[in-house]
């Protein structure tokens, strides 16, 4: 089977030629905490936006969403700024625990990675048009008020496509030569499936976010939202966080088995099947707030997010063991690439050192012929390049090297047609004076004898 | 070198990116680092005289600064990263590998930053009296500070990256963070905020003061006593720094050349300057004796002049920096100065990895070529575009088809003549092929197709590789 194993080469790349600030073990710790702080503001930007718009809409049928709606809007402000301000942190570590890698996945993808920026400019700014006209707009412009909410929340929506394509590309250097753009990245790996695992995720802890930031103790509910009650909101979004965790357990099996299989391992079924079980006592909990009564509602509230957090560094893991697992082999391959090429740098350093040139013609002094090549590229003998021929410049300086050396230290411009000389000072007097005689020498019309006139020979 | 490597022909990477770094530069400058201690400043005569009109006018402008600085401002800042990943992964990646902490320490500085701006905008009206209005000033002094932190870094590496110091030979962080350029530059980007700011709000206060007002009149004299304060440290900063960059320079490139280059510059730049220095204190002088004299519309004009002036110092801090991106160790094209030697021995295709061939030969000359043009030209150049070969050429050798020696010639030296640009970094025969492209390009204008859109090509494994399975 030769073909597939063809298909199969992926190419093996150099790294960069530096060490890791940072051994690789404490960067990856440092990759996944901080992609979970910054994914944890993601979410909640994502999640903000969504339901904005969500409840916005209701609002048209009953009013009092319409507050609801404006209130989660205040959040996206502080979560989206905190999304992007916390994402460069992590940035840095996966561009330096796999350059090789996620810099290639950016080149493939490179149109719509660089898209992110103004995407995330409109974005924003829809968001602050949309909170800031939110009492203005009102009657008949409403509709353009909430069409404005939903250009953003879809803004939000499609932005993470993007990161998602991109680690997810990463992962495969053997899939690298198929892709060709953006929207042919995204039929490799599973982005589709980690996608919705993601927006049904943004759901959930926003779900419960807003349950808890509502009924926090100094928010103004009755000035606010009067018409709500704090347990009423609670377990509005109690419920909302309860059946978007349902769904992953739809979501999630479709995210494990579409994963391609390179980089499944025991070690992360274990991960994952841990994430699994801590889920259902999650839920368990969820359901449990949602049916208590009104004044014994929320006591659950901070052991759930601790599980939370506890689910989501398992998830975070997961995903990291799958990564390594399966850039590993790869990884090595690089490594051995590298090594290579840099033993044979090193060789050809020490030849250039011990003065053994590169291992060709080995230079000497510099000769006429040899610092002519400064001016080859405009000057020939016969022909007109982009200057003067040596044969014009033989009649002009034919008595006159010297006046060529002043003339290459400080050039003017004589010949409108042709593009000014640059100085070539840096030459230094003696290779200037080398090059003279070479020319006129070689300027000189046949037959006629170098240097001229009052030359010796 | 090795990624599979972006490429816009047409605008060219340089001006996409320059497009992005540019306004970072633009909005940051004045409208963050300058800006924020100038409304605390505001702020706090406010607070002083007991003027809530003075207050609320130094709450507005925060607005504006906060819609500006947390949309463009903060996006395109991250996007100097993304972009940069794009345009010159070699660079950034090692870069970040020197100065991993410095970044991983601004970037603290920068969340702090967020944090701080978030709040001193979301709780103007809420921390209004006693100890929560000291509160508040104290925030935006802390984010006037943190902003300014945010820049002290990263002139480290701008600085870095067009003189290296003693970095080359010790590989010390420290030396490589206080490299000579650094001082000069922080205190003329810094004095150049403070100054850009005041432009920027004596403009923007007309759109929230009343014209003929008492607010106006003290406001235009506040902002102009505030410009005439910082411009004569900007000059002082810029002078030293003056001083400084072709000592640079000159320890990077061939003297000659660039001194050439720099004074054709240097002289017209410097009437430039001049006239807007000048202009600007002649309208802060106004400002100052008889602010009602100050027309609205005479004050777009300094604050344009001023953007201006750094985007064309930026441009040719940029330009001074070659032919590196990182000075004594890397080229601009991502070619190592140690490994040029090897390239040019054995042939760059020979390593490279995302090519469609690793030997030229006669009949994959063309294709080979063209792989040459992208390693070790397309991060400048465009094929027909913005800085264009085809235009480069044209320059020097008209249009008539241009001669096959001549362009051997050129390329194999130009780094003798134009001493920013990089030696050619492949051997004869890659020479040869990326002539007989150039050729080719000049008969067909067809442009080039970067990794983005064209995808990669790794060329068939070596005969030894394939023999097992």
């Amino acid at each position: 089977m030769n073909i597939p194993y063809i298909l199969l080469t992926p190419p093996v790349p150099r790294d960069l030629a530096l060490e890791l600030p940072l051994d690789p073990f404490s960067l990856e710790i440092l990759l996944v905490g901080l992609f979970l702080l910054h994914i944890l503001f993601v979410n909640l930007m994502v999640g903000g936006a969504i339901l904005t718009v969500f409840f916005e809409l209701l609002g048209r049928l009953s009013a009092r969403y319409d507050r609801l709606a404006r209130e989660i809007g205040k959040t996206i402000t502080v979560n989206k700024s905190l999304a992007v301000v916390l994402g460069v942190g992590p940035l840095l570590c996966i561009s330096l625990l796999y350059t090789a890698w996620f810099y290639a996945a950016n080149g493939l993808t490179g149109n719509g990675w660089i898209l992110i920026v103004p995407l995330v400019i409109l974005a924003f700014l829809f968001s602050y048009a949309h909170k800031y006209t939110w009492e203005r707009w009102t009657g008949r412009a409403k509709q353009h008020h909430i069409v404005l909410g939903a250009a953003s929340a879809i803004l939000f929506m499609s932005i993470p496509f993007i990161f998602l394509a991109n680690i997810n590309l990463m992962l495969f250097p053997d899939r690298w030569t198929e892709v060709s753009g953006f929207f042919s990245s995204l039929q490799i790996g599973n982005v589709f499936p980690r996608y919705f695992h993601f927006l049904t995720a943004s759901i959930a802890i926003t779900g419960l976010f807003l349950s808890g930031w509502f009924s926090r103790k100094n928010f103004p509910m009755e000035r606010v939202m009067p018409t709500f009650t704090r347990p009423e909101v609670r377990r509005m979004f109690y419920k909302l966080a309860f059946w978007a965790t349902v769904a992953q357990v739809a979501f999630g099996p479709l995210l494990f088995v579409t994963l391609p299989s390179v980089g499944i391992t025991f070690e992360l079924l274990a991960v994952i099947l841990t994430g699994v079980a801590l889920a259902a006592i999650i839920l368990a909990m969820m359901w449990k707030e949602v049916t208590s009564a009104d004044h014994r509602i929320g006591r659950l509230y901070w052991p759930i997010v601790a599980a939370f957090t506890v689910l989501v560094v398992f998830m975070a893991t997961g995903r990291h063991v799958y990564r390594e697992a399966s850039i590993d082999d790869h990884r090595q391959l690089v490594v051995d690439r590298t090594d290579k090429f840099q033993a044979v740098e090193l060789a050809t350093l020490m030849r250039i050192e011990a003065g053994l040139g590169v291992g060709q013609a080995t230079a000497t002094g510099p000769t006429g012929e040899s610092v002519f090549k400064n001016c080859a590229a405009c000057h020939a003998v016969d022909k007109v390049l982009a200057a003067p021929s040596l044969r014009e410049v033989y009649s002009i300086y034919a008595d006159n090297p010297s006046g060529i050396v002043d003339w290459a230290k400080d050039p003017g411009v004589k010949r409108p047609e042709f593009a000014p000389m640059p100085s070539f000072a840096h030459l230094g007097d003696e290779q200037l004076e080398l090059v003279a005689e070479y020319m006129l020498e070689v300027g000189a019309p046949e037959g006629q004898d170098s240097g001229s006139d009052g030359e010796s020979m | 070198m090795d990624f599979p490597l972006y490429f816009l022909d047409g605008i060219g990477n340089r001006l996409m990116f320059a497009i992005i770094a540019i306004t970072h530069v633009l909005i940051n400058h004045p409208l963050a680092i300058g800006a924020y201690p100038l409304v605390v400043a505001l702020e706090f005569w406010g607070w002083r005289k007991g003027r809530a009109d003075i207050d609320e006018l130094a709450r507005k402008v925060t607005f504006v600064l906060f819609l500006v600085t947390t949309t463009l401002g903060a996006l395109t800042g991250v996007g100097i990263w993304l972009g940069a990943a794009l345009i010159a992964p070699f660079g950034i990646g090692a870069l970040l590998r020197i100065f991993f902490w410095a970044w991983f320490i601004e970037w603290f500085v920068f969340i702090a930053e967020v944090v701080l701006v978030l709040i001193y905008w979301l709780a103007w009206k809420r921390w209004a009296e006693g100890r929560m209005k000291k509160l508040h000033m104290g925030v935006g002094v802390l984010l006037a500070v943190m902003s300014w932190f945010t820049m002290a870094v990263i002139v480290a590496i701008l600085g870095f990256m067009m003189g290296t110091g003693s970095w080359t030979a010790d590989q010390n962080f420290m030396s490589a963070f206080f490299n000579p350029l650094y001082a000069p530059q922080l205190l003329f980007r810094t004095a150049y905020a403070m100054l850009g700011a005041g432009l920027f709000v004596w403009f923007l206060q007309f759109f929230f003061t009343e014209k003929g007002s008492d607010l106006r009149r003290r406001a235009v004299r506040f902002i102009s006593i505030w410009v005439l304060a910082w411009t004569p440290v900007c000059a002082i900063g810029a002078v030293w720094y003056w001083g400084r960059v072709p000592e640079a320079a000159r320890a990077n490139l061939d003297v000659a050349l660039m001194t050439q280059k720099y004074s054709q510059w240097n002289d017209s730049f410097l009437l430039i300057v001049g006239s807007i220095v000048g202009l600007v204190l002649l309208i802060a002088l106004i400002g100052t004796i008889r602010p009602k004299v100050i027309p609205h519309f005479v004050l777009i004009i300094p604050f344009v002049l001023s953007l201006y002036m750094l985007g064309h110092f930026e441009r040719a801090r940029e330009f001074l920096r070659k032919p590196h991106v990182v000075a004594d160790y890397m080229y601009s094209n991502g070619v190592r100065m140690d490994e040029l030697p090897v390239f040019q021995r054995d042939g760059m295709l020979t390593y490279a990895t995302y090519v469609r061939h690793r030997t030229v030969t006669e009949s994959n000359k063309l294709e080979a070529g063209e792989d040459m043009f992208v390693l070790a030209c397309s991060r400048c150049h465009t094929t027909t575009g913005v800085n264009a070969l085809t235009d480069k050429f044209n320059t020097l050798y008209g249009s008539d088809p241009w001669d096959e020696a001549a362009l051997n010639a050129f390329i194999e030296n130009m780094h003798l003549s134009r001493t920013y640009m990089p030696p050619f970094p492949g051997n004869d025969k890659e020479l040869g092929a990326l002539v007989a492209y150039l050729q080719q390009l000049q008969a067909t204008k067809r442009s080039v197709l970067g990794a983005q859109t064209r995808g990669v090509d790794v060329p068939p494994p070596r005969a030894t590789g394939t023999a097992s399975n």
